[in-house]
């Protein structure tokens, strides 16, 4: 596939030649535009002693109605004239003078506008490129080479290091030619006017040119230090984030703020040091740039004076040398910047170019069929060594058919891990071979073994998403069908996208299609690839815990609409039956024109649960539209009033409170440091009215009452009047609620579904009154009662799919993980399942019924045919039900036969089971 | 709906509470949970860990002991009782089933709300001690009653 860059596995090493390589045309093309504005900006430096010296000083203008032709123009190194030129006066031709100069200054700006643009965007796509070249190669990284790789490492050279590179690339060549031209240029232009000072301004830029990049050289060598000691940095604080339970666990953290006191101590002098030195060179710099205008002025000054130059001259050199250091000096910024980014560069590319990487042929997209594998696994004369040339296995031979149901057993180090991570590709062999169906398994392509062997180990990894994307992401080969719902305007947009992407030398594989695999589950659409996942999830003993995460989940409505309409109908059931067992006290439900004892004055205001950060808890009562109805209402005084009765009521429970009490984090309005300040506040101002209080007491002592329930605190502040009050807020607040505030506040209403609440708070919809015995315990299972009665439990099992399992899924338990795990493995009917301790987090009873289960599917079942299995168990009596057991031990396999016959031979295999 | 302050009183006329002063009576009550049981709802079942006391401030509750599928009413619970103390005093699990006999209204006071309270005021820890004394003085009694009775008998 073309669309499909193949990124060579080593890295250019001179970055010059990478930008060459990639942006030849545009550089080029670039430079012609850059040597097609040198005339205009030569002409516009001309101007000016042409104005001085012309009209101004009326030179040639010697009476009031002198003229002087103007724009004449002929055929270069001819006397053709092929148009004459107008006769102007003094004024007339000052004004075309003047006139021609602002067209300049325009032609001049808007040749800068093009080049600047043209070049940012040739920076980005290059350093577009680059990142996706330098991730292309993680993903074919061998996999030893993540053990000796930070993450954070990596992403931090990937983000950050390479970012400079994107300013530089569309200077690299352009920007020289550029500065370059216009320092010669102006340059040019002083000799032309006077020989001795041009010759002077050109020592002085010799000087600048040799001299300071000689002293720049200096900085590299910091400029290296200094990156290398920010990458570690990222490092550690990525390894300190990911290892804090050892930290807190152990009482470290003060040896990690030394550590890290220690580092940045490091990094300070070395960036010292650079500011140090760079501040220097800057010194000379200025130094040189300032004393060139001194010998214009002194000499220049001298020869007209002596009237050896004309003052218009003068003024021209001037004008001329004022455009001069500042090319020059750009000029020596940019050979500044050209070694620095070499340095990062050079620095990224030796990270990146790692030998054995997986060939990139291998990873090819497929977006065919797969054919299943069949045949046998040869397994002959294998060894493995570790990075430090250990021995993990040692000349291991097995033969096997695919289909074939083995359990290998073996301790920690035993090779039997090894073997299977060897099998899933993850670990180098040193010596034999392996092949699967008559084809060596290093030169299979990721479109076979990905696809026809699954794997899963004890701790595998699941990056942040939903349940349902973390199961499906094994689906996930090839872009298989473009979106449907595309607008013309999409579709434009895309269109558009895709040049870049094209460019950029990024791959085409478009992320919005559909990539899910149906085929591969062996579905035929999303409903039965659903359907098929929840067996999974049961046939995993999933099902419950999915349940409960569903009753949790908060789910779109407009994502799942048959969820809505069913939750609006159990909520209607629910009711019914809180009715019948003469229940309804147990909940209390909201209702638009009724103020909500058990929730909070808060929630009773907005009456609908926040989305955004405009009215999370906190921030609330301070945002200006709350603020603006709370003051229409009048309900601002009453707030304010009642925020003092709280805070007085507060200080005496808990004053003498330690602060680590455990009722702060339950009752408390305030933190435990906040109360000092209450008090404070309260001592001068509990007299205050509102009207006279101070914006910042105001806010003090209104934001309480937000939080405040009476069945919860019970100060006994609530009345019949503050109720209304607060219930005629609330419908001044909805009803003049702002668009642009849509979606801020998911607002409660009785015959909607509620796009920020769980399932079951919406099966509720109420506050469960507090003050009734066993009242929650009740209400959640009147819910799942009503829920089954309906027959929505694979609904709700769907809306769990929803879930968001957190980052590295810890959202879920280790067992659920693991069944994860297993789901995603079984999910694509894999040919061959490759089990690495994969469940050895459940219990044992559970690891039993899965192991029996799994060796049953895998005879074949359901017209699926039968599937191989080599599964490293972690209880070794489970081995005994698998039709074939290898013993591993020491790194050599030492038994290898039916479990009976093993046990009757009274060797390893025995001993274990013993 | 009833008031902190409301609680406070109930608290008050409990022996128990009644040397502690009104600001720490607040916040017993702001920290306990006040809860209605319905006639015949089980407050809590013998053998269950407990987490929680619990003072009756209004009706009556049994205490039953289950001996396999019979149970027996061993004696009867007032207003301003405390029960459900020994299980977090001990960390044994609980030695009796309580049950309402009627509405029956309690304030729940949690584990760590109850041993603070301990720790904080030796009145009360002395009125604990008071009150399980009795029992065992009640129970010790009983015990040579019944002795008696079956020495009596045999």
């Amino acid at each position: 596939m073309s669309d499909h860059p193949l990124i060579p596995d080593a890295m250019e090493p001179s970055l010059a030649r990478y930008i060459w390589r990639h942006t030849k045309a545009q550089q080029v093309w670039i430079l012609a535009i850059v040597l097609l504005s040198m005339p205009t900006y030569f002409l516009a430096l001309d101007l000016p002693k042409r104005i001085v010296n012309g009209p101004i000083q009326g030179r040639g203008f010697e009476t009031p109605d002198a003229t002087q032709t103007f724009m004449t123009v002929n055929v270069p190194y001819t006397d053709i004239v092929l148009y004459d030129g107008v006769e102007l006066t003094r004024l007339g031709a000052l004004a075309l003078l003047c006139g021609m100069f602002l067209a300049l200054v325009c032609v001049n700006g808007l040749f800068k506008f093009y080049i600047n643009t043209y070049k940012g965007r040739l920076g980005e796509r290059m350093l577009r490129r680059l990142r996706y070249e330098l991730v292309d190669r993680v993903l074919r990284f061998p996999i030893p080479q993540f053990r000796k790789m930070k993450a954070s490492e990596v992403s931090t050279m990937v983000k950050d290091e390479v970012e400079p590179l994107g300013g530089f690339i569309g200077d690299a060549f352009v920007l020289p030619v550029f500065l370059g031209g216009q320092a010669i240029t102006a340059l040019g232009f002083i000799i032309v006017q006077n020989f001795w000072l041009g010759a002077l301004a050109a020592g002085i830029v010799f000087v600048q040119a040799v001299f300071i990049p000689r002293l720049r050289r200096i900085l590299i060598k910091l400029a290296k230090q200094r990156q290398l000691s920010a990458r570690q940095l990222s490092g550690r604080v990525g390894e300190i984030v990911e290892g804090i339970t050892a930290v807190r666990t152990n009482d470290t953290s003060n040896w990690e703020r030394s550590e890290l006191t220690s580092r940045l101590g490091k990094i300070f002098l070395i960036r010292y040091e650079y500011y140090q030195k760079k501040f220097f060179i800057k010194f000379i710099n200025n130094f040189l740039a300032q004393f060139t205008p001194f010998l214009f002025y002194s000499i220049g000054g001298y020869l007209a004076i002596r009237g050896s130059l004309d003052i218009g001259q003068l003024v021209a050199v001037i004008a001329a040398y004022k455009d001069l250091p500042s090319p020059v000096k750009e000029l020596i910024d940019w050979d500044q910047q050209r070694v620095d980014v070499q340095v990062k560069y050079s620095q990224v590319t030796e990270q990146f170019g790692v030998d054995n990487m997986v060939d990139a042929k291998l990873q090819m997209p497929e977006t065919g069929k797969v054919e299943p594998l069949t045949g046998r696994i040869e397994v002959s004369n294998l060894s493995v060594m570790d990075d430090s040339g250990a021995k993990l296995i040692e000349t291991a031979n097995y033969s096997g058919a695919i289909t074939e149901r083995v359990a290998i057993v073996g301790g920690v180090n035993s090779g039997a891990e090894t073997f299977i991570d060897v099998l899933a590709r993850l670990v180098p062999t040193t010596g034999g071979s392996i092949q699967i169906g008559g084809r060596q398994l290093g030169y299979m392509p990721e479109s076979v073994t990905g696809r026809r062997i699954g794997y899963a180990a004890s701790d595998g990894f699941l990056p942040q998403s939903s349940l349902e994307d973390s199961i499906t992401y094994p689906l996930r080969h090839a872009p298989l069908r473009p979106r449907e719902d595309l607008t013309a305007e999409d579709e434009q947009r895309l269109e558009l996208e895709r040049g870049e992407t094209k460019l950029s030398g990024n791959t085409m594989l478009e992320y919005s299609d559909d990539w899910i695999d149906y085929d591969a589950a062996r579905v035929s659409n999303e409903e039965e690839l659903t359907d098929y996942i929840l067996k999974l999830l049961k046939f995993v003993e999933l099902d419950n815990d999915v349940h409960d995460l569903g009753l949790l989940a908060i789910v779109d409505s407009q994502e799942f609409p048959e969820l809505a309409d069913s939750i609006l109908e159990a909520r209607r059931k629910m009711r019914d039956k809180l009715e019948e067992s003469g229940m309804s006290a147990h909940v209390e439900s909201f209702d638009p024109d009724r103020y909500n004892n058990e929730a909070t004055i808060g929630e009773n205001l907005f009456f609908g649960r926040p989305v955004g950060r405009e009215f999370a808890d906190a921030a609330a009562y301070n945002h200006p539209y709350a603020n603006r109805i709370l003051k229409e209402t009048g309900l601002d005084a009453k707030l304010y009033a009642m925020g003092i009765e709280i805070a007085s009521t507060m200080h005496e429970l808990f004053a003498d409170l330690s602060p680590d009490d455990p009722l702060f984090d339950q009752f408390s309005f305030f933190k435990p440091e906040e109360m000092a300040n209450y008090h404070g506040a309260l001592s001068r101002h509990s007299e205050t009215v509102f009207d006279a209080a101070p914006g910042d007491i105001r806010a003090m002592f209104m934001k309480l009452p937000f939080s405040y329930s009476e069945p919860k605190h019970r100060f006994g502040l609530m009345t019949e009047e503050l109720r209304k009050a607060i219930v005629d807020a609330r419908h001044a607040f909805r009803d003049n609620y702002p668009e642009d505030l849509e979606g801020a506040i998911a607002f409660y209403d009785p015959d909607a579904y509620n796009n920020a609440s769980s399932v079951e708070d919406n099966v509720i919809f109420g506050r469960i009154a507090s003050g009734i015995a066993e009242a929650p315990e009740r209400i959640r299972a009147l819910v799942l009662e009503t829920l089954a009665g309906m027959g929505l439990d694979d609904t709700i099992r769907r809306a769990g799919l929803y879930f968001d399992i957190g980052t590295g899924g810890k959202r879920l338990s280790q067992a659920q993980r693991q069944k994860i795990g297993l789901v995603r493995a079984l999910l694509k009917h894999p040919d061959l399942m490759l089990m690495n301790r994969a469940l050895g987090g459940l219990d044992p009873r559970t690891q039993k019924i899965l192991v029996e289960r799994i060796l049953k599917d895998a005879a074949g079942s359901d017209g699926n045919p039968p599937y191989g299995l080599l599964w490293v168990v972690s209880q070794p009596q489970l081995a005994e039900l698998f039709d074939r057991v290898l013993v591993f031990k020491d790194g050599s396999l030492v038994e290898d036969g039916k479990p009976d016959e093993l046990k009757a031979r009274g060797g390893h295999f025995a001993k274990i089971l013993a | 709906m009833s008031s902190i302050m409301d609680e406070v009183d109930l608290l008050r006329r409990v022996p128990l509470f009644s040397q502690i002063d009104t600001t720490k009576l607040k916040l017993l009550a702001l920290a306990s949970e006040r809860l209605r049981y319905a006639p015949g709802q089980v407050v809590m079942r013998q053998g269950d860990t407990g987490d929680a006391a619990f003072v009756i401030i209004n009706g009556e509750a049994e205490v039953v002991i289950q001996k396999g599928q019979e149970e027996q009413v061993v004696a009867h619970l007032g207003r301003n009782d405390i029960v459900g103390e020994i299980a977090i005093l001990c960390d044994v699990p609980r030695t009796a089933t309580i049950r309402a006999a009627g509405d029956l209204d309690v304030l729940k006071i949690t584990k760590d709300r109850f041993v603070r309270l301990l720790s904080d005021f030796p009145a009360v820890s002395v009125g604990v001690m008071r009150v399980l004394a009795d029992r065992l003085a009640r129970t010790t009694q009983e015990l040579y009653s019944a002795q008696a009775e079956l020495a009596a008998k045999g």
